[in-house]
């Protein structure tokens, strides 16, 4: 017990209850949880504190104790059920004017939109014809708009830094909204369970200044000059292909270039540069013996580069 | 205390029961227990059917723990990881929490507290026992098969996909449903229509209006989890594209009808908590309750209201921001009659003479624990907040703080309250509160930290997960471990006291309540003759009326 408390007040020293704020919406969210836990600080406190008084002045002295004839009391039971309304009504209200704000994206952001698919993210610019990024690179103080939809099952798009939330369906769009504060990289995670991979179904969004955005934009765009290696983890392939020789959802990476598979229905295959490619853009097409074919196809979410740099890493593994 | 009951015949200082014997020995035989219609051996055998449930359930939680300890996967591979949090979640609310209190305490006690000599309908109090046999044999067969990775929610279109046995699981929870159903129904006709003479509504005993708000609840609300469960059955059998987005169907919709019957599901687990933190806190401190009716009433407050805030499950889901809006008001409004109960409890301390008995260290541990858990729903409720928190830790350590620190915990103390007259043995009460003490710190060392991690952005069902976080999840699975060692320790001497305990007294704890009237264990048919009430449940002998009552 020592041990904990200990480490609370060390975690409390460091960093609050709350990640780094980065963006408009977080303090005000802020404002009212650090609100709340007072609120819930002071009521556990006074409740534990009669607990504790009552249990102590009240415990048993004699089996011949007379007990307390009270049975109830209304004003007090009034005032005790008054007291919670209002202060209730009082988050309620304050909860729901900073939610009116997070639900309403100004007009003038700029638009992304978001693709969640087992298990990566992806995004697109509609207004420079930048699609398929693995990266998602916004200018700081500006609002960015969210377009988000699944080419599977549920996802969700967690920012805590940003504090936005929201899930991540497959036929329908859902939209959220930030205005990024802080220059800086930021995680984001899947929090709707979407199987094997959820845990690994990660992201960044990068925020740069205006010139290095535009900048971004024109050139890096797509992901160009991303390693092989950082493709592979960043496109979500790591989650059922190991590259350590242990066996997931599909096959280990470790020595597949050059070696002999054989297929579903007992036909074989050499696994050179056009299977690896084939298995990314049609890879239900020949899947090894032993796998279920449940990997979704990367047509049109990956450049021919980007399957170049792949291939070129997965030659690596041996 | 023969003058809470006028029992002509046998009325003296010493109970005499007649020749009758108890309920545990009255007939024998394996078919004897199996065909029963006694609601006490009815219940008894949910009992220990709840309690092997939870040893399973919680070695899931204890083995999720321990993959949990680093950061990487390395003890199980992911999908072994995703089965394993299904099942805990999945055997602990069907087979567990929802059947724990309700059918077992609920089933004995229910019947002896009113007075009457069983259930309105005993066939159907079996058949309801019989149908969560054959629910539990699917869950089982779910576990021999393949498991189930769906999450207990059973989310679609994920679980339209899965290759894991979701037709067996859902079938199970469909079956479960009508056990649950079948001991609704049958406890709402008991309390209408067999309460002893004088047991007027306001007389009955606390624990029976919770368990008749919670009836309420699983008649109205279970038939629209078997719907639910139906369609999703036919979805991945058929492809109906109710819920299948390839086919045109809504997966948000699916949310909808889940938790149109899951969030009142959480008050048919919490509900007979508060009914028992009622009994045992007027019993262990010879007070009455304060504020009888504020107690009684906002049970079924909560009960109407609680059928009308399930969109607050899915504030983030896409539904509309009003209709949100209006889920975190309503959610609000149930706030306030829990509030109400938990000041009402502590009230009842005041004045009273308290004993530190095991039954009493489980009620002050529940009002720690639910305290929090409720206090952490307000971050929750509240719609910004709520964004930030939503599917991370936090909320894991709240449900938990409300399901298993409110109402397994309040299980724990009710079954240690009720053991004497449930087996007529004696536990052993020094090992009770060992176990209560570790019980009681493995909980808060398991799920305090996750609030922090939660408030920090980790987010719930992960494998691996970013090494920052590792010291609050090394902490949490030290703390499970301790809890799960205080839970098995109780299942264990529990146990020895049923088999070689010493023998209880027909009223351990002088409470006035009916069901200490009667032998311990109860004869066969609850009582020899038929007792009266006489006075309310909480009026005890040691109460000082002399200075008149204090209504002020």
């Amino acid at each position: 017990m020592t041990l904990f408390v200990t480490t609370v007040l060390a975690n409390a020293g460091t960093s609050g209850a709350m990640p780094p704020q980065a963006s408009t919406i977080a303090p005000e969210v802020d404002g009212l949880f650090y609100f709340i836990f007072i609120l819930c600080t002071i009521f556990f406190v006074g409740i534990v504190g009669a607990i504790i008084y009552f249990a102590a002045k009240y415990r048993q002295r004699s089996s011949n104790d007379r007990t307390s004839a009270i049975d109830g009391n209304h004003r007090l039971e009034l005032l005790w059920s008054a007291i919670p309304t209002v202060l209730l009504l009082v988050i309620f209200g304050w909860s729901f004017r900073i939610w009116l704000d997070m639900s309403v994206p100004p007009g003038d952001a700029i638009d992304v939109r978001v693709t969640g698919q087992k298990w990566s993210w992806s995004y697109d610019y509609p207004a420079s014809g930048c699609v398929g990024v693995s990266e998602i690179v916004v200018p700081v103080g500006e609002p960015v708009k969210l377009t988000m939809s699944s080419l599977d099952v549920l996802h969700s798009y967690f920012v805590p830094a940003f504090r936005i939330k929201r899930d991540v369906i497959p036929n329908r769009y859902t939209v959220q909204w930030f205005t990024a504060t802080e220059v800086g990289t930021y995680p984001v995670s899947c929090t709707e369970y979407c199987g094997t991979g959820h845990s690994i179904m990660a992201s960044q969004v990068r925020v740069v200044s205006r010139p290095e955005y535009e900048d971004w934009l024109a050139n890096d765009c797509g992901g160009g000059d991303k390693s092989g290696e950082e493709l592979f983890r960043d496109k979500g392939c790591l989650a059922c292909h190991s590259v350590t020789g242990s066996k997931l959802v599909g096959p280990t990476m470790l020595g597949l270039y050059g070696r002999e598979e054989t297929l579903v229905g007992g036909e074989k295959v050499l696994v050179d540069d056009n299977y690896i490619r084939e298995s990314i853009i049609n890879p239900n097409a020949k899947v090894v013996q032993g796998y279920d074919p449940v990997m979704p196809t990367f047509k049109g979410r990956i450049k021919d580069r980007q399957i170049d740099a792949i291939i070129d890493y997965l030659k690596t593994l041996k | 205390m023969s003058h809470a009951v006028a029992n002509s015949a046998h009325g003296s200082q010493h109970n005499d029961h007649g020749t009758e014997s108890n309920y545990l020995t009255a007939r024998k035989g394996l078919l004897s227990w199996l065909f029963t219609l006694d609601h006490k051996r009815i219940g008894l055998m949910y009992l220990v059917s709840v309690i092997v449930f939870l040893l399973v359930g919680g070695l899931f939680a204890l083995i999720v723990r321990a993959e949990l300890m680093t950061p990487e996967g390395d003890l199980l591979d992911p999908d072994t990881y995703n089965r394993f949090f299904t099942l805990h979640g999945a055997i602990m609310v069907f087979l567990v929490i929802i059947p724990s209190i309700p059918a077992s305490l609920g089933n004995i006690f229910l019947p002896l507290m009113l007075g009457a000599k069983d259930v309105a309908f005993p066939r159907l109090n079996l058949a309801s026992f019989h149908i969560y046999v054959v629910g539990a044999m699917f869950f089982l067969y779910t576990l021999i098969s393949g498991g189930l990775d769906t999450g207990w929610t059973f989310y679609t279109p994920y679980s339209i996909e899965t290759g894991t046995s979701v037709i067996a699981a859902t079938l199970g929870a469909f079956i479960l449903g009508f056990s649950s159903i079948f001991t609704g129904l049958n406890f709402i006709v008991t309390i209408h229509k067999m309460r002893a003479p004088g047991m007027s509504w306001y007389r009955m005993p606390l624990f029976l209006w919770a368990i008749y708000s919670t009836s309420l609840i699983q008649v109205l609300a279970t038939p629209v989890l078997a719907i639910t469960l139906l369609l999703l059955i036919m979805e991945r059998a058929f492809g109906i594209g109710i819920f299948d987005a390839s086919l045109g169907g809504d997966p948000v919709l699916f949310q909808h009808f889940f938790w149109f019957y899951s969030h009142p599901a959480v008050y048919i687990m919490i509900l007979p908590g508060f009914g028992v933190i009622s009994e045992m806190i007027t019993v262990h401190s010879r007070k009455n309750i304060f504020g009888y009716k504020a107690i009684a009433l906002s049970s079924v407050a909560i009960a109407v209201i609680g059928f009308l805030v399930w969109g607050h499950h899915m504030f983030t889901s896409g539904q509309s921001e009003i209709a949100s809006a209006l889920f975190s008001f309503i959610t609000f409004a149930v706030a306030v009659p829990t509030a109400i109960k938990v000041f009402s409890w502590v009230a009842t301390l005041y004045g009273g003479s308290i004993r530190f008995t095991t039954p009493m260290w489980y009620t002050l541990s529940f009002l720690f624990l639910f305290t929090i858990g409720g206090l952490t729903g307000l971050f929750l409720g509240s719609l910004a907040t709520d964004i930030h928190l939503h599917d991370t830790y936090f909320v894991v350590a709240h449900f938990h703080y409300v399901m298993a620190g409110g109402t397994i915990i309040a299980f724990l103390g009710a079954l240690h309250h009720w053991w004497p007259k449930i087996t007529g043995r004696m536990y052993n009460e020094g090992l009770g509160k060992i176990s209560a003490l570790l019980v009681f710190l493995g909980f808060n060392l398991t799920f305090f930290p996750q609030f922090v991690m939660g408030s920090h952005g980790m987010p719930r069902r992960y494998h691996s997960y970013l090494p920052e976080y590792q010291t609050w999840h090394v902490i949490s699975s030290i703390g499970s471990f301790v809890l799960g060692a205080g839970v098995f320790l109780a299942v264990c001497y529990l146990t020895y006291s049923a088999l070689r305990g010493k023998k209880a007294p027909d009223n351990p704890w002088n409470g006035v309540s009916l069901e200490w009237e009667t032998a311990t264990p109860p004869i066969e048919h609850n009582f020899v003759t038929q007792p009266v009430a006489t006075r309310g449940p909480y009026e005890f002998d040691e109460i000082d009326t002399s200075s008149g009552r204090s209504h002020h």
